[in-house]
């Protein structure tokens, strides 16, 4: 009899030491977090918004605003549940049947990848402005405070003892947009030069220390786990890097970048089931509202609105020479030549 | 003929708890929905590719290199976990000391921790900026990202499973043979060698075949701890979820097929010899 309490006291103990150890490592691969919402309304719209990683901040406030302007608007309440992931797998589970009204992804592929399962009607990029891109971001360095290996541009991170920080551009957004910035770079050194550029970023990627699965991921090796002398990683991450861990980190940006676009969209056949396109449409729609762009602009994002990113001038450094997906002949042209197995990227690492 | 009958009726009586029918029924359903119906689909899903698409993905490069990452950190781990899981089942078994209820607890710890949760830590610890990552750094040895790292997760996670099945074993073992042994005049490490290990033997080495097959199947705390670099640290549970996010399903069941036989011939090959070995110590 003694012994069987002693046995569940100590079943105890493990659950609670699991409990705490939960919470000491606050881990949250893909939560979901209602926010905003309308009080009791008979008439309560829900959204599900399916969203990339390092937006989490910028929604949170976002869907608190919409919901007041569209209470407001249409005397409709309104609850948006967000879910934040890697871009390709937050794409992957709406295929499988999560429920989105709306996607805003990392990049234009992946929302094209929904629309080639049947679920987003063709032609989206064009529903909204600026190929459905209300807010864009770029890609920089992150930096220890002091910058010791005097880390300036691409260049610099093929040098011989400097450990760089990435993610896999097979499972990662803006991965993608890191290569490609960083290819660019390469090409416009040595005149368009395949080959060149495919020794330098043999280089680069030799210089990669830990190859994460997810933007957030990598920003936390580098950040928490103290890994690396450089991240690269999507200018509004490097920014809340930088908020988060006041004097400790710095910015650089190189002389060569990308334009990276989030895309958002409506998923068609979900809006249609649920009845919510007038809502979703919205959402998106009060994405390009001057409240919303500021918001963005608070949040790290460029805003798209040009009236409006000039506010940000002292924020952002606007004089980036940003090459586009377009130089890269778009991006199913860009994911077929650079990330499919066996293509550039496969072949940097082989040999 | 009527005898007869009567006859199997009574065997059948014998069984202390009735209802083989209904507890079969409901294994065998448990079984089908749970294992075998998701395995089959791997096959169905494999049978989409041709046979060339199948050899050409489950023997490209950098596939293979992946799964010597992973056969061969799971195999380490899982002889690390027999010698240690053996030393403590010792130790909880033959010795009394405070506490031993807790640490015995404490045992089971990698089973009910999510796995990410464990991998998090680790890599935390493991780092060479972390507690131990650091101390072990002074002296030119990295733990976290690279293969060492990736052993010491699998360790971790299988370390229960050669505990478990050793301990009761143990328990059980007589302490009269050991003592006949010191009778007849064998030293320390002869009566362990000769007469305790042979007895162990049998589920030690089950203990290493659950421990080595849950090391190739870990993905949760390995992905933290490894680099996740091709060719030197990438796991092959990882290039089959990197082949789902690139909506590649049936090149991530390919490779999932070969885990899966893998791991299969290894706990046929385990388990007949753990038959073999039943017979052999009982004659």
């Amino acid at each position: 009899m003694r012994q069987k309490k002693v046995n569940l006291c100590s079943k105890i103990l493990v659950v609670l030491i699991v409990g705490f150890m939960i919470t000491l490592t606050g881990c949250g691969g893909n939560e979901r977090v209602a926010s905003g919402g309308g009080d009791g309304n008979a008439e309560l719209v829900e959204l599900l918004n399916v969203s990339y990683d390092p937006t989490r901040e910028f929604y949170a406030t976002y869907n608190k605003m919409f919901s007041e302007y569209w209470k407001e608007k249409s005397g409709q309440g309104i609850s948006v549940t967000q879910s934040h992931g890697g871009s390709g797998s937050q794409a992957r589970s709406v295929i499988e049947g999560n429920e989105a009204d709306v996607v805003t992804l990392a990049l234009a592929h992946d929302v094209t990848a929904i629309e080639e399962a049947g679920l987003i009607e063709r032609g989206w990029i064009g529903e909204f402005d600026s190929n459905s891109a209300p807010y864009t971001s770029t890609i920089v360095f992150l930096v220890h405070k002091g910058n010791e290996k005097n880390i300036q541009d691409w260049n610099d991170l093929i040098k011989d003892g400097v450990e760089v920080i990435t993610p896999n551009p097979k499972t990662s957004g803006g991965a993608c947009w890191n290569f490609l910035a960083a290819w660019a770079y390469q090409q416009k050194q040595d005149g368009n030069d395949e080959d060149v550029t495919k020794k330098f970023m043999k280089k680069l990627y030799q210089n990669v220390l830990v190859l994460d699965s997810g933007a957030r991921g990598a920003t936390n090796t580098f950040v928490e786990n103290g890994q690396g002398d450089v991240l690269i990683a999507w200018e509004n991450e490097a920014y809340l890097a930088m908020k988060e861990y006041p004097d400790q980190y710095e910015i650089v940006t190189p002389s060569v970048s990308i334009l990276a676009q989030p895309s958002v969209a409506v998923v068609d056949s979900n809006v249609d089931d649920h009845g919510t396109r007038e809502a979703a449409e919205a959402y998106l729609e009060y994405l390009y509202s001057d409240e919303a762009q500021r918001l963005a602009g608070d949040n790290y994002y460029r805003p798209v609105k040009e009236a409006i990113l000039k506010e940000y001038s002292g924020q952002f450094d606007l004089d980036m020479n940003l090459v586009t997906i377009d130089d890269f002949g778009g991006w199913d042209e860009a994911y077929r030549v650079y990330f499919e197995d066996g293509a550039i990227f496969d072949q940097i690492y082989e040999e | 003929m009527e005898q007869q009958i009567v006859k199997v009726k009574n065997k059948r009586g014998v069984r202390v708890i009735p209802g083989f029918g209904l507890s079969f029924g409901v294994t065998l359903s448990m079984l089908s929905v749970l294992v075998l119906i998701p395995m089959a689909s791997v096959f169905v899903s494999v049978g989409k590719l041709g046979l060339r698409e199948f050899v050409d993905v489950v023997f490209s490069r950098q596939i293979i290199s992946s799964y010597i990452v992973s056969f061969s950190c799971a195999f380490v781990a899982a002889l690390v976990n027999a010698v240690f899981g053996m030393i403590l089942a010792w130790v909880l078994v033959r010795y009394e000391f405070p506490g031993k209820r807790l640490m015995d607890g404490i045992i089971e710890l990698p089973f009910a921790l999510p796995t990410a949760v464990a991998g998090i830590s680790l890599t935390y610890l493991y780092s060479d900026q972390g507690w131990i990552g650091s101390f072990f750094d002074r002296v030119g040895i990295k733990i976290a990202y690279t293969r060492i790292g990736i052993t010491i997760a699998m360790v971790f996670v299988g370390i229960p499973f050669v505990v478990r099945m050793v301990q009761p074993v143990l328990a059980k073992l007589d302490r009269q043979y050991e003592e006949a042994a010191m009778m007849l005049g064998a030293g320390r490490a002869r009566i362990f060698f000769k007469v305790i290990l042979p007895e162990l033997f049998p589920a030690l080495i089950a203990g290493f075949g659950l421990a080595f097959a849950r090391g190739i199947g870990e993905y949760g705390s390995v992905v933290f701890i490894a680099g996740n670099i091709p060719y030197k640290t990438q796991i092959a549970p990882l290039l089959i979820m990197t082949k789902l996010e690139q909506y590649k399903y049936e090149d991530a069941t390919a490779i999932a097929l070969v885990l899966l036989l893998v791991s299969f011939v290894v706990m046929l090959i385990i388990n007949s010899a753990q038959i073999y070995m039943q017979k052999f110590s009982r004659t």
